[in-house]
């Protein structure tokens, strides 16, 4: 198979088949979620606390007092990554091309020099993630193969996209062909791996900071 | 069409009143297009003159004669049309005058007499699901292109139809066409796609063959690398603008007028190599991108299969609302019969809650 038909099949039967089963495992993630439910909550509110769950949405994004100090590199790493990655994907005008195709949707984009920063600083704190990871013996030891896996698959589109950028391969249409397949191969992983925090994430806080704020700790 | 072969072209260049000067000029070019010193240009110069008109069959098959369009069409007297014109064109459907059993007597002398030495060019690609679908004086492709190449030098595959399949092969490829490099095995194939090809990526090949006696260096698809090394996007004079980020949204707006980056409107540059960014058409008038139109591809395998001409090269090449909608009302199901299964779990679990008694705890075991 050449490369630009590995790149046509990736945008094409790939896309359809990785879209299609990300929706369904989001879908399914949620729908089990939401369905177990939670016991009715008898006692009134210590203290009435309204929108403490919208609240911890945002403050679950801010170190707690000390925090940054402690482990600034968990914290500056994570902000860097997912600030970096938000841009490279979101950003670059490429890929709001991706989001016109599938929604009908679009927005302006970013300069390339821009994204390609935003990039290379992404691929930089991912490096930076995994060396603490493997060199702090706390980390390794809590670190599953899930989790090696989850950093592997989202380290690839980067790189990939970052390799296709600059072509530091000579075969373009390859390296583009990887970077697609490499992104299909992580939306497949992502609803049924931690990756789902992507979708989970503000629901999760919500639920936390709305039952912590009825037993009267709000945020 | 069939000329002696002892008339060198230097003499050839002289009578068609070619001057020193231009023909100097041409081999300077030729040396830059593959990376030689300047002090090849003589040595060039001197294996062009002497080198005797080589004997070219040019076999058409499935083609639309785009490809010898485009060839014949470049500006007279150019020295890479003339080039072409000086060879002992032996035979080509098109342009020769005899017809019939005249013409494909010119094609057996010209394999008996020069076997082993001429060239084969061949545009169009090859039937294999029925012989009928394409003959020539009764004669199917394959059969034409496996006797012709048997005596072949080498075989030149001018065209995206010849070099890859190009449109005949397109899905569902109804002819079962395949590339001359499927068939021809034993003898060196060179590609030079294009739809049609630009005119001096052939000749340069001719030339190439003329000077050295071999081929050019070869990409992985076949390609001379001198013409086909680089992609569209990197030479195009509007890759500035994608970088900026600034882009045609669509063929008449502001960013179009401005001659903004194509990749919105669906550009394949970046995936496509050739040199019509660097040598252009109509004698380096302008190329494509350069009149306000994206790049279709056309020199590389499958092009006509990879999706909509006028898609950005990130958008979908197929529907996937159908699809998403699909798994979306699956994952639905699945999750509403796992949630169901849960909750009947937990009341399973709490029917079997026993409640603990005082005595339990007491209990010596």
């Amino acid at each position: 198979m050449s490369g630009l038909e590995l790149l046509t099949w990736g945008r094409g039967p790939g896309l359809v088949l990785a879209l299609g089963l990300c929706i369904f495992g989001v879908i399914l993630r949620f729908a089990e979620i939401l369905a177990l439910g939670r016991r009715a909550d008898l006692a009134l509110p210590r203290p009435n606390s309204p929108g403490s769950g919208w609240r911890t949405m945002l403050t679950r994004s801010l170190p707690p007092p000390g925090m940054l100090r402690r482990a600034p590199l968990t914290y500056l790493g994570g902000y860097v990554f997912h600030i970096g990655m938000a841009v490279a994907v979101f950003l670059f005008v490429p890929h709001i091309e991706l989001f016109r195709g599938l929604l009908g949707l679009h927005w302006p984009g970013l300069p390339n020099p821009l994204v390609d920063i935003a990039s290379i600083a992404a691929i930089v704190a991912l490096l930076a993630l995994l060396v603490g990871r493997l060199v702090d013996p706390v980390k390794r030891l809590l670190t599953t193969t899930g989790d090696w896996l989850a950093w592997a698959l989202t380290f690839a589109p980067l790189v990939t996209g970052y390799a296709a950028y600059h072509h530091v391969f000579e075969d373009y249409t390859l390296t583009l062909a990887m970077h697609i397949l490499s992104v299909e191969l992580l939306v497949v992983v992502l609803p049924f791996s931690k990756l789902f925090h992507a979708f989970s994430l503000f629901l999760a806080r919500w639920y936390n900071g709305e039952i912590s704020g009825r037993k009267g700790v709000a945020s | 069409m069939n000329r002696p072969a002892g008339n060198a072209l230097g003499k050839v260049f002289s009578a068609a009143g070619i001057s020193r000067r231009d023909f100097l000029g041409f081999c300077a070019t030729l040396a830059a297009a593959y990376a030689l010193p300047a002090s090849s240009v003589g040595a060039i110069a001197a294996a062009l003159e002497k080198a005797p008109r080589t004997s070219v069959i040019w076999l058409s098959f499935q083609e639309c004669t785009g490809c010898t369009e485009s060839l014949t069409r470049s500006h007279t007297p150019s020295i890479e049309g003339l080039i072409l014109e000086q060879l002992s064109l032996d035979y080509h459907h098109t342009l020769q005058a005899a017809s019939g059993e005249a013409a494909e007597r010119a094609r057996d002398e010209s394999m008996r007499i020069n076997a082993g030495k001429y060239l084969l060019v061949v545009d169009g690609s090859v039937p294999l699901g029925n012989p009928g679908y394409s003959t020539i004086a009764g004669v199917s492709n394959v059969d034409m292109l496996m006797e012709t190449a048997k005596g072949a030098a080498a075989v030149i595959a001018v065209g995206t139809c010849a070099a890859y399949g190009g449109l005949p092969a397109a899905q569902p490829n109804p002819t079962g066409a395949v590339p001359v490099s499927r068939l021809v095995r034993d003898r060196p194939v060179i590609n030079v796609p294009g739809c049609p090809p630009i005119p001096v990526a052939i000749t340069g090949v001719l030339a190439h063959f003329l000077t050295f006696r071999s081929l050019p260096e070869l990409d992985d698809r076949g390609r001379p690398k001198i013409f086909y090394g680089e992609s569209i996007h990197d030479r195009c004079y509007r890759r500035p603008f994608y970088d900026q980020g600034k882009f045609a949204d669509s063929f008449d707006d502001e960013g179009a007028r401005k001659g903004w980056c194509l990749f919105k409107l669906g550009c394949k540059g970046p995936v496509t190599h050739n040199a019509c960014a660097t040598t252009k058409w109509n004698n380096g008038v302008s190329f494509p991108i350069q009149s306000g139109h994206g790049c279709l591809g056309c020199s590389e395998p499958d092009f006509w299969d990879a999706g909509s001409f006028y898609k950005a090269l990130s958008m979908p090449v197929t529907p996937v609302r159908k699809a998403v909608a699909g798994a979306a009302a699956a994952g639905a199901a699945v999750g509403a019969a796992v949630a169901f299964a849960n909750r009947a779990k937990k009341t399973a679990a709490k029917a079997a809650h026993e409640a603990v008694k005082v005595e339990d705890l007491t209990k010596k075991s």
